[in-house]
């Protein structure tokens, strides 16, 4: 387990760093123009040099790289105009655009993509499996084929469709959801859930769909293997062979797309987030890349990156508590 | 008898014997009443493509402390029969028709939920494949467990000794260990030694096998067919051995049904069919196990497919792979259904052939070729 534990820290470490070196990379190929942005309209050359020079951006890049990279690590120190920042590692920078440390912004907005996922995540979760596991009792009839036609529909229409049209006729023309806000859950946890019930529900209940599809298709994989049977012939009750039997089988396939899923809401939820108003990692990152924003750019690829091999690990991990024949090495 | 099969059942494996038992155990109280009955039954299957006839007006008996034996080709209903008994067919998609009684109790057209208390405690079954058919995610004592609970009101532990006695009695060793493992980490034949454990945990009057040994090795098979005699001597439940395998059947049946497409071919006790088979379906399974000590390599397999059962043919079901069709006068085996009857004098089974006189075929062109 210690082994595994080890090389799965190794391989994590080094799918961020080449991601890091990919995202820096790409930022100095292509046309952008951090200095420029700043500017403003009374530029002169002289004034972009000078403010290239405060951002760091006139050293050469691989000096600024090795300068981010043992900001990542040990921590570096800022001096501009006379001023002297410390920022300890892991430094993440300041933002070129409003000065802020990265860290602190994303730390900030983090805890709205953690309330958004772990809502519809529960919602998504449970409904998909329940009506999914459901449909796949009996393929064919009425129910299932409503369900079937409900996950297709859903599928052809954009989530951000869906969202607006919800949001527009159910949280502004007729009220009859709570218009969402974030506000911490351990402040005012009442204020919390009807802030957030909103985009709960809409992409709780989108994904659901998929969900419900992902659980027909291995419920009924499930429900016709052998050992189902078994437990049939030892007398249980339907319930039991079919949420405890069946289930047990079908649900570790689920939880891989579940993971990956989690950990790509995570990070960002941009549709989600602009349309329902909420200050999240997906509207950072969105911001960063509009203004050019170097720091803030490398810092929400680095948060990705990061959750994503977490994730992925707690699946892997998973899994071998869901499946006893998977042994970790 | 008992005393030999104690001795064999957990010592090293020996391959079953080519010939019948002689005459079995000692005559068990209540012998002659039948606990199993089973009377007209038929099995059907409505599909896109047609009613699937998978069994037709089978019947038979079987007292406890007995062993019936349903010999058969895959697609010969005899699974599908046995099923029927444990109520495991999808009422919504299955057509039963005749008459099961358990101990007295009708069984055909009761509820799930009724059902659901005779299965596993009352009767019970153990599956060919004991490696698809055991939880693969859910440990052997978990299982166990689970089984005597659903029939039983007690804790956990108590279920769980009860659990690990019962792994104990079908020969596993260290079973307190080995209750906390999973499928995976056991061998074929200690998965099937679980998977009986699990069976008899309840301690139910009847058990079918369905080909319990099928997917094990030989040197296993031999040892299961010991455990199954042993544990039958020991609690005088009735077992149901459905097999393809003769050999399987030579060594535990007391009774055997031969089924062909759907129906009951032969029937009559071991010595019967396996000594003085009447029909031709059951000459060809003797005559085509292979020979291992005779000089004579030669095999006589039984030539052709087995019938759809969406379509029988409208005489016997056997005709179109019969090489005594024509000995019977006017084409009646294409026409007329022969029916299941006692055919000749002496001591035979009941048998479903037009022949008129099988017994003199099958001492001059047979039994020869029989290994």
């Amino acid at each position: 387990m210690l082994v595994y534990i080890l090389r799965r820290l190794a391989s994590a470490i080094s799918v961020v760093l080449v991601t890091i070196v990919i995202s820096f990379g790409l930022f100095f190929v292509a046309p952008s123009d951090p200095a420029g942005m700043l500017c403003g309209v009374k530029c002169t050359p002289a004034r972009v040099a000078e403010i290239e020079k405060s951002l760091g951006l006139d050293k050469p890049t691989s000096e600024q790289f090795a300068l981010y990279m043992k900001g990542l690590v040990v921590g570096r120190t800022y001096e501009s105009g006379g001023v002297t920042r410390e920022c300890p590692a892991p430094c993440l920078g300041f933002s070129f655009k409003n000065d802020q440390p990265v860290l602190g912004t994303l730390i900030a907005r983090l805890p709205v993509n953690l309330s958004l996922v772990f809502g519809a995540a529960l919602i998504f979760l449970i409904t998909g499996v329940t009506v999914g596991s459901l449909a796949a009792k009996r393929p064919g009839t009425t129910g299932d084929r409503a369900l079937v036609g409900t996950t297709l529909l859903m599928s052809s229409v954009p989530y951000y469709i869906i969202a607006i049209l919800v949001f527009l006729y159910l949280v502004i023309q007729v009220p009859i959801l709570p218009r969402p806000a974030y506000v911490s859950p351990f402040q005012n946890p009442g204020a919390w859930i009807a802030g957030m019930i909103t985009p709960w529900l809409v992409l709780g209940i989108y994904s659901s769909t998929s969900y419900a599809r992902y659980s027909r298709g291995s419920m009924i994989e499930s429900l016709s293997e052998d050992y189902v049977r078994t437990a049939r012939a030892k007398g249980l009750s339907d319930r039991r062979v079919t949420f405890v039997h069946a289930l047990r089988a079908a649900i570790t396939p689920v939880m891989t797309i579940f993971g990956l899923d989690v950990a790509g809401l995570l990070v960002s939820s941009i549709f989600t987030e602009k349309i329902f108003g909420l200050q999240g990692l997906g509207i950072t990152a969105l911001q960063s890349l509009t203004n050019y924003d170097l720091p803030l750019i490398m810092g929400t690829v680095i948060v990705g990156a990061v959750v994503l091999v977490i994730m992925n690990f707690i699946v892997d991990v998973l899994y071998s508590v869901l499946d006893p024949r998977v042994r970790l090495v | 008898m008992s005393a030999a099969v104690n001795e064999a059942a957990h010592s090293a494996a020996h391959t079953p014997a080519g010939g019948p038992r002689p005459s079995r155990r000692p005559s068990h109280k209540g012998q002659d009443e039948a606990f199993l009955v089973v009377d007209d039954l038929s099995v059907q299957f409505p599909t896109e493509d047609g009613l699937v006839k998978a069994v037709q007006n089978v019947s038979y008996s079987l007292p406890l402390g007995r062993t019936l034996a349903i010999v058969g080709e895959s697609g010969s209903g005899k699974s599908v029969s046995s099923m029927a008994i444990m109520g495991l067919h999808d009422p919504k998609r299955t057509i039963i028709t005749g008459s099961i009684t358990l101990g007295g109790e009708q069984i055909v057209g009761r509820s799930q939920d009724d059902m659901r208390k005779i299965r596993g405690q009352v009767a019970s079954i153990i599956f060919q494949d004991p490696q698809s058919s055991l939880h693969p995610y859910f440990t052997v004592g978990w299982q166990l467990r689970e089984a005597y609970r659903e029939h039983h009101q007690v804790s956990k532990s108590v279920a769980h000794t009860r659990a690990i006695e019962m792994l104990d009695r079908v020969g596993i060793p260290h079973p307190k260990r080995r209750a906390d493992q999973y499928p995976f980490e056991f061998s074929g034949g200690m998965r099937q030694r679980a998977m009986i454990a699990m069976a008899l945990i309840n301690d139910p009057q009847l058990i079918i096998a369905d080909e319990p040994t099928t997917a094990l090795d030989v040197t296993v098979q031999a040892q299961i067919l010991d455990l199954l005699n042993d544990l039958q001597a020991e609690f005088g439940s009735a077992i149901i051995m459905i097999t393809h395998d003769l050999a399987v059947v030579a060594e535990v049946a007391d009774d055997v049904m031969v089924m062909y497409g759907g129906r009951a071919v032969e029937h009559g006790t071991a010595e019967q069919v396996l000594v003085r088979p009447n029909h031709p379906y059951t000459w060809g399974l003797l005559q085509s196990i292979p020979a291992v000590s005779s000089e004579q390599a030669e095999l006589y397999p039984i030539k052709g497919n087995p019938p759809s059962l969406l379509s029988l043919p409208p005489g016997c079901s056997f005709a179109p792979r019969c090489p005594y069709v024509d000995r019977v006068p006017d084409g009646k085996c294409r026409t007329d259904l022969p029916e299941l009857i006692s055919r000749s004098a002496g001591d035979h089974g009941l048998s479903r052939c037009h022949l008129s006189n099988p017994d003199a075929i099958f001492a001059a062109e047979v039994e020869p070729r029989i290994a």
